[in-house]
């Protein structure tokens, strides 16, 4: 082989440079900082007319629950949603870009959004990434063909099934739905199913908790159920409120939504010079 | 037990080609494995590139997907461009040009199968590193290892569509019984002159091998069965 002294330029993509360093870095027993994962328990499934999505509320910083009442199911279009399991910031970043470059398609094509085309979206930004963008989704929607469910993995696969669970808490999940799931639920019975399956993923896993969300997605329209069940009130709340020491001088505060002081104009003319 | 939910997935699996007189028939298991979790016990592993071409894929699953995913894409430009549909060989050689000069970053098994106007019925092996054969029958994934020495006696030459059918379902079922990594449904597809026919043959309607047992749903109910009569005097 020769050796060639000429400098190769670099070939563009992106680079795993700073990657192999991480893993050089933790094999020599550096501890990395943790991240906030969303622990997790996400389920889809396609009843009689749609699709319905859940997912828990826990986003939690190694062993400490970061954040009680995280929104997990995400928004791409207005017949899509997506739940995402894995680096909370990486489901955020990836979910909100993909649901952007889906919007201007839609300018482009004057056509609602397919499921399908989320997915490859997804699927190529992810496999791009070699599973170093740590995110898991389910992906569901109700399109012009009909209704969609897809699990995408951090690597870039992607399966299409009529149940699906992702997240720590699958296995829980997916008991509850392989002994109970059948073709042609109605919306009560899809929606008892899916709040069954994320409650046995918030008891039986310590990476899911808190509450229940629920997105039912069917043609024309869709319910998003925040905070659908909460079995996780807070049980003891202490009645004799907070106390300050005597030096603390405490002021009212007030809040004032400032939507309220917006006055808004009437749409004048245009410019003229 | 550690399941390693993380693990990058991957279809452990069986995937067999095999030529007859008029045409291929492909066939394939159903499981694709996260460590040691099912992730999907349903999955279709035999994908179409063309009207006339499919492919089996094995080992990583999104290296599998893209590659396929492409190798659909370029050859759809190809038959435009041709005014005819692709032949399997073009096929075999476009998804061989990836493997091969990728085979750093890619980990997937992939058997070419199709019928087309030229050559008829032929399977193309491309294993891991992106070598091209031309074989009368092709085996890979995890489950083929227990495979090798069954098609050694069982295949011949000059098969009819059933013969080829019922070998490869055969043979699937054989692999899943012995390899823990392949599973599920089998699914079969055939593809000859006259079209393509996708087959489906649930887990539970297979043949019983050595030691396997008929499935039964609990041991209550084999404990609760009526037990024999009180003798009478």
């Amino acid at each position: 082989m020769s050796q060639s002294a000429v400098d190769v330029p670099p070939k563009g993509g992106f680079s795993f440079d700073l990657c192999k360093r991480n893993d050089m870095l933790t094999q020599k027993g550096l501890k990395a900082p943790s991240f906030l994962k969303t622990g997790t328990t996400i389920v889809g499934l396609i009843f009689k007319d749609g699709v319905i999505l859940g997912a828990d509320t826990r986003a939690t910083e190694g062993p400490i629950v970061a954040d009680k009442n995280c929104e997990k199911i995400h928004y791409m279009a207005p017949n899509i949603y997506c739940c995402g399991a894995g680096t909370a910031a990486d489901t955020e970043a990836v979910t909100d870009m993909v649901s952007s470059q889906l919007r201007l398609h839609r300018y482009q094509t004057s056509r609602d959004s397919r499921v399908i085309t989320a997915l490859t979206l997804l699927k190529k930004h992810l496999f791009s990434y070699q599973g170093h963008v740590s995110a898991a989704l389910v992906l569901g929607g109700v399109d012009i063909t009909g209704p969609h469910l897809h699990t995408i993995y951090p690597h870039g696969s992607t399966d299409t099934l009529p149940f699906a669970t992702m997240g720590s808490g699958s296995l829980a999940a997916m008991s509850v739905f392989e002994a109970k799931y059948k073709e042609g639920l109605t919306r009560d019975e899809g929606i008892k199913l899916v709040a069954e399956a994320i409650c046995s993923g918030i008891f039986n896993d310590l990476g899911s908790g808190s509450n229940v969300d629920i997105c039912v997605i069917t043609k024309g329209n869709k319910e998003y159920l925040r905070n659908y069940m909460e079995p996780n009130p807070r049980t003891y709340v202490s009645s004799k409120g907070y106390s300050f020491t005597k030096k603390t001088e405490v002021l009212l505060t007030k809040i004032t939504p400032l939507l309220e002081r917006v006055e808004i104009t009437e749409v004048g003319e245009a410019m003229e010079e | 037990m550690d399941l390693n939910l993380d693990a990058p997935h991957s279809m452990g699996t069986t995937i067999i080609g095999v030529t007859y007189n008029g045409g291929v028939v492909l066939g394939a298991d159903s499981r694709t494995s996260t460590g040691m979790y099912v992730a999907n016990r349903a999955s279709d592993k035999i994908t179409q590139l063309t009207d006339n071409v499919y492919v089996c894929r094995s080992g990583s699953a999104a290296d599998s997907q893209v590659v396929s995913d492409y190798v659909r894409y370029f050859l759809h430009q190809h038959t435009i461009q041709q005014g005819q549909p692709a032949t399997v060989k073009v096929s075999a050689n476009l998804i061989r040009m990836l493997a091969y000069n990728n085979k750093n970053m890619l980990q997937t098994g992939l058997i070419v199968g199709g019928w087309d106007k030229y050559e008829g019925g032929k399977i193309y092996g491309i294993p891991l590193g992106g070598t091209v054969v031309e074989q009368p029958f092709a085996i890979g994934g995890s489950g083929s290892s227990y495979l090798y020495g069954f098609f050694d006696q069982a295949w011949k030459e000059d098969m009819t569509k059933e013969e080829a059918e019922q070998l490869v379902v055969k043979a699937v079922s054989l692999a899943i019984a012995r390899d823990g990594a392949s599973g599920g449904v089998v699914r079969t597809v055939i593809i000859n002159s006259e079209g393509v026919t996708r087959n489906f043959y649930p887990g539970d309607k297979l043949q019983l091998w050595h030691e396997e047992l008929e499935p039964q749903n609990s041991l209550l109910d084999i404990l609760n069965a009526a037990g024999p009569e009180p003798m009478a005097m």
